[in-house]
């Protein structure tokens, strides 16, 4: 006869309270709602899968899912690869490297809605320093009205506020090269390309892999930024996902709806950093899948 | 293939070295042989990574002369140099396999897929890398790596020297062993110049037909093992080399020969000494000092301040007017701590130095 000691539990349980407090909670809260249909304070009623159906046959659900998806692609090829290449350039020591780090990592320091603000102005054809140049060469630019305009401002504002991230993590990874690789590039004859392809860039894997999850997560969460610069407009045009859930839970009231929606949400999110993270494990290893 | 010589070269991190300390690397001549296995040895921060980077090109030098058979190199950068070197840390290339490691030099010198691949096998096989080829570099042990680094430097054919910078120290020690031998075979394989740079003295001493001395920058003797065990050209190679190192006494001489500071009896005057030269120091390898019983003709009266066995030997610290005296024999009669014992300096195994460096 086998005895199991249970002691263990003890040990797991603060980490089950914390993680139940802040996240199956909540998240089983949103459940609650997404199955229900909430008709007064104390009344609602059970409606099953409802929520789920309807959210999924919306229109304009889809359309900000398409939009938000084609953003995220967007913010990762353009962020990224200009991630790597500014961080490949900035000088590894001396007073030139701090310097550099600091001008880098200044988007960062700025408050989401500033940034939104800040960009507002700059692009305004009448008093922006950006509209004005961008009119007064002869390009019509307008963020208001067009929404072609407007979703490339938006795109422009994330990448001038988040490639610098990318930046920072590729800088560290590259730091962390040691000399002895650069060296016996050197004396293998390495091309300034191949020792990109074969060192540096092998070695940035881990943080590259951080950087691609984090800015897909972020981009494909962005609320703020939009929301000051072109509040969703013009017409749907940068209504993304958050912002189609905020008027769905907060502008309506639909609390239903909001919920499930927000548990497809999430999950899309779990899905895509799932694909993402085992793609990434793998690219360059040659393991074959 | 080269002859390397270093014509009056030295290296300063400073941009105004005016004092020798400023130096990592002082003012110096030398001359390596075509084939020869030479090893740099001393202490770290003595200048030995310093010279070989400079030899590789990875640093120019501040003054001087790298020559390669008799062909100024100093100038050139390290790819154009017929230079390879191996590492402290293996270094690999992880996206590729083995093979394509291997391959990457000669791919970079624009060789076509035929010859490589030829070349590739050859060298496989004298590192026994063979059955790896095809596996992916990152997944192997830490000696294979390093196999891996050195087989990247030897499938060049126009390598004229292979320079290692201590490339054993992550190697596990009984694997070190089997590396250095396979090191020894490829040398009398491939007759190329290898230069070795390492702080262990066993491992430059079983490696090298040459060793390189150096300490504070300064190349202090260059000998075989033999001629740095039995003559040491100067105070740090006598201590430096040899387990322990070698008993240096200062003493004084006059014209009833030599005394150390402590002791009442004098040994024979040496030829080549003379009066009030500087610091005169007696030095003698722990082997040669025999500890005997008090008393015993020709020794000095000493005191035993420790005695251990150390299996194949015996070590007796012993107490020699004001200084210490290690000793390193077989057989031992009886002794602990404390004993007056007679400790025995045979005169042909004294050396003599001044300021350092022998003179007699």
């Amino acid at each position: 006869m086998k005895t199991y000691n249970n002691k263990a539990w003890w040990f797991v349980l603060p980490v089950i309270l914390s993680v139940a407090f802040s996240a199956i909670v909540p998240l089983m809260t949103v459940v609650n709602y997404s199955v229900q249909d909430i008709l007064g304070p104390d009344q609602s009623v059970f409606v099953g899968m409802e929520w789920f159906r309807e959210v999924m046959r919306d229109e304009d659900l889809h359309g900000a899912l398409a939009r938000q998806l084609w953003f995220s692609l967007a913010v990762l090829s353009i962020e990224i690869p200009l991630g790597i290449g500014v961080a490949l350039t900035m000088p590894a020591q001396g007073w030139r490297a701090s310097l550099s780090l600091v001008l880098v990592a200044l988007p960062l320091l700025i408050p989401w809605n500033v940034v939104g603000t800040i960009w507002q102005i700059f692009g305004r054809g009448d008093i922006g320093l950006m509209g004005k140049l961008i009119n007064d060469a002869g390009i019509s630019y307008n963020y208001t009205g067009d929404s072609w305009d407007a979703w490339l401002t938006v795109l422009l504002m994330d990448v001038w506020h988040w490639t610098p991230l990318v930046v920072l993590l590729c800088y560290a990874g590259l730091r962390a090269i040691p000399d002895a690789y650069y060296q016996a590039a050197k004396i293998d004859g390495a091309s300034r390309f191949a020792v990109f392809r074969f060192i540096q860039l092998p070695k940035m894997r881990n943080v590259l892999m951080i950087a691609v999850l984090l800015r897909f997560m972020d981009s494909f969460m962005i609320y703020t930024e939009p929301f000051v610069l072109t509040g969703g407009g013009p017409g749907n045009a940068t209504t993304f996902l958050s912002q189609y859930l905020t008027q769905k839970a907060v502008g309506q009231f639909d609390l239903g709806p909001a919920a499930a929606f927000s548990l497809i949400y999430f999950l899309i999110i779990l899905l895509f950093s799932f694909v993402l993270y085992n793609w990434m494990q793998r690219v360059g290893t040659g393991d074959k899948t | 293939m080269a002859r390397i010589e270093l014509a009056g070269l030295a290296h300063s991190y400073k941009a105004n070295p005016s004092e020798p300390s400023d130096y990592a690397l002082r003012p110096m001549e030398m001359t390596w042989n075509d084939g020869g296995a030479y090893a740099l040895l001393g202490p770290s921060g003595c200048g030995k990574t310093t010279l070989l980077n400079i030899i590789s090109g990875l640093v120019r030098p501040s003054q001087g002369k790298v020559l390669f058979d008799g062909k100024d190199i100093t100038n050139l950068p390290t790819e154009s140099r017929n230079i390879a070197q191996v590492f402290q840390f293996p270094v690999i290339y992880d996206t590729m396999t083995v093979g394509e490691n291997l391959a990457f030099p000669l791919k970079n010198r624009g060789w076509k897929t035929a010859d490589i691949n030829k070349r590739v096998a050859h060298i496989a096989e004298i590192l026994e890398l063979t059955p790896d080829l095809k596996n992916r570099a990152s997944g192997l042990t830490a000696d294979a790596k390093q196999k891996i680094s050195l087989g990247r430097g030897l499938v060049r054919p126009d390598v004229a020297a292979v320079l290692f910078d201590e490339p054993l120290t992550v190697i596990d020690p009984h694997l070190k062993w089997l590396l250095r031998r396979k090191l020894k075979e490829i040398h009398h394989e491939l007759k190329l110049s290898l230069i070795y740079v390492t702080h262990d003295q066993i491992e430059a001493l079983t490696f090298a037909d040459k060793v390189v001395v150096m300490t504070d920058g300064e190349v202090v003797q260059i000998g075989t093992a033999q001629e740095l065990f039995e003559a040491p050209a100067h105070t740090f190679v006598g201590y430096f080399i040899g387990n322990p190192g070698m008993n240096l006494l200062p003493c004084g001489y006059s014209a009833d020969g030599v005394r150390i500071a402590g002791v009442s009896e004098f040994l024979p005057p040496r030829r080549g000494l003379r009066m009030g030269e500087g610091s005169l120091k007696l030095g003698i390898r722990p082997e040669f000092v025999e500890c005997v019983a008090q008393g015993t003709a020709d020794s000095l009266p000493a005191r035993v301040i420790s005695a251990r066995n150390m299996g194949t030997h015996w070590l007796v610290d012993c107490q020699l007017g004001e200084y210490r005296v290690a000793c390193k024999q077989r057989t031992l009669h009886s002794v602990a701590a404390g004993d007056a014992v007679g400790v025995r300096l045979p005169d042909e195994r004294i050396l003599y130095y001044v300021n350092e460096r022998r003179v007699a």
